[in-house]
């Protein structure tokens, strides 16, 4: 590596400080939800945006991936595209153990209260 | 893309067109990327499957389970002046881990240029405020058992799962930042004493580090705020 490169990540102190004041802003927005006890759906998509949002930054800033060449960029970032996949399997998963379940111990409640 | 970024990260552009060039040049695919940053990088690749086989499970259980899930809002509520504020506890530390990744990526960028002095001191912060982190997680943990009766197979509030993915996925959580201030120190102590400068073999790896070492602890620290991250929009705030 010569001298005149430019050696590793190097960028300005302002950006971690924007970053980092962003962050908490956005945490202190998913504690808000709670704080406020929001239900439903609304509650659902905050949760997820200020999660997807904080991570997006973390990820891209602090972790540097912005910077990086794509090559290493798409070998992270692709591969835990495998993951929804598994969500979407395991939702089927559980949706069906609880069905089972609401059969299997509610006729066994309903025999209980019976004798 | 300037110029200058195009001449020193190889000899293609940062597009398609590179990617393809990079992954199909028969040489070192990540380009400029030194090779313990792309080892942590894989590494942290497999944690994030850990972590996601660990809140995938939690998310089966609790779609499947027909006892009600206990209210963490409630749960993890803390008396405050009086009146139980929820998550209370659980912010402060999500403050503090945010807070930490900030003084670790300015330890990076200060590595970088060589200021021994002030990169020493913000690992060392960074350090605290994960050992604050793990104090309260301890505290959390010890209300939990003690007080609520909270157990892995059961639980006053509800669902006997309850207990068994918050030891586990917390705990693990835990344990990572745990070995995270452990390195911290060990590499605080590295920069202090200049081992990146003179060249000084490792102890345990016998080869010359330097300051890159800081930016690859730099990525896992980011990582275990990420799972942070996670852990409390799915765990506590669901």
């Amino acid at each position: 590596m010569s001298d005149a490169h430019v050696e590793g990540q190097q960028h300005p102190i302002s950006i971690y400080f924007k970053v980092w004041i962003l962050l908490f802003v956005l945490s202190a927005g998913s504690y808000m939800v709670d704080y406020l006890a929001l239900q439903g759906y609304l509650r659902w998509s905050l949760i997820l945006t200020f999660m997807l949002l904080k991570a997006g930054f973390i990820v891209a800033i602090f972790m540097h991936m912005v910077w990086e060449r794509r090559a290493l960029l798409y070998a992270i970032m692709l591969p835990p595209i495998a993951i929804l996949v598994f969500v979407t399997l395991m939702t089927f998963e559980g949706d069906l153990t609880f069905f089972t379940r609401g059969v299997t111990f509610a006729a066994q409640t309903f025999q209980a209260v019976m004798h | 893309m300037s110029e200058e970024t195009v001449a020193a990260s190889g000899s293609t552009p940062n597009d398609m067109t590179g990617f393809v060039a990079d992954w199909s040049s028969d040489q070192r695919a990540f380009k400029n990327v030194p090779w313990g940053k792309a080892m942590m990088w894989i590494f942290l690749l497999s944690d994030t499957f850990i972590f996601s086989c660990f809140l995938l499970s939690y998310m089966n259980v609790r779609m499947s389970t027909t006892v009600p899930w206990p209210n963490p809002s409630e749960v993890f509520a803390l008396e405050a002046f009086g009146t139980p504020v929820p998550l209370l506890l659980i912010a402060i530390m999500t403050f503090i881990l945010i807070s930490s990744s900030g003084t670790m990526a300015m330890a990076v960028r200060f590595g970088y240029q060589k200021n021994r002095r002030v990169t020493t001191m913000l690992l060392i912060v960074t350090a605290l405020f994960g050992m604050s982190f793990v104090g309260m997680q301890a505290f959390e943990w010890t209300k939990l058992i003690v007080e609520e009766g909270v157990r892995p197979w059961s639980n006053p509030m509800g669902a006997p799962q309850f207990g068994s993915v918050f030891f586990m996925v917390t705990g693990f959580h835990g344990f990572h930042v745990s070995v995270g201030v452990l390195f911290l120190f060990i590499v605080a102590r590295k920069v202090w004493r200049g081992d990146f400068d003179t060249q000084k073999r490792g102890f345990f790896t016998s080869r010359k580090g330097n300051y890159e070492v800081v930016e690859t602890m730099g990525l896992y620290w980011h990582f275990v705020d990420l799972v942070w991250v996670f852990i409390f929009a799915f765990f506590y705030l669901w």
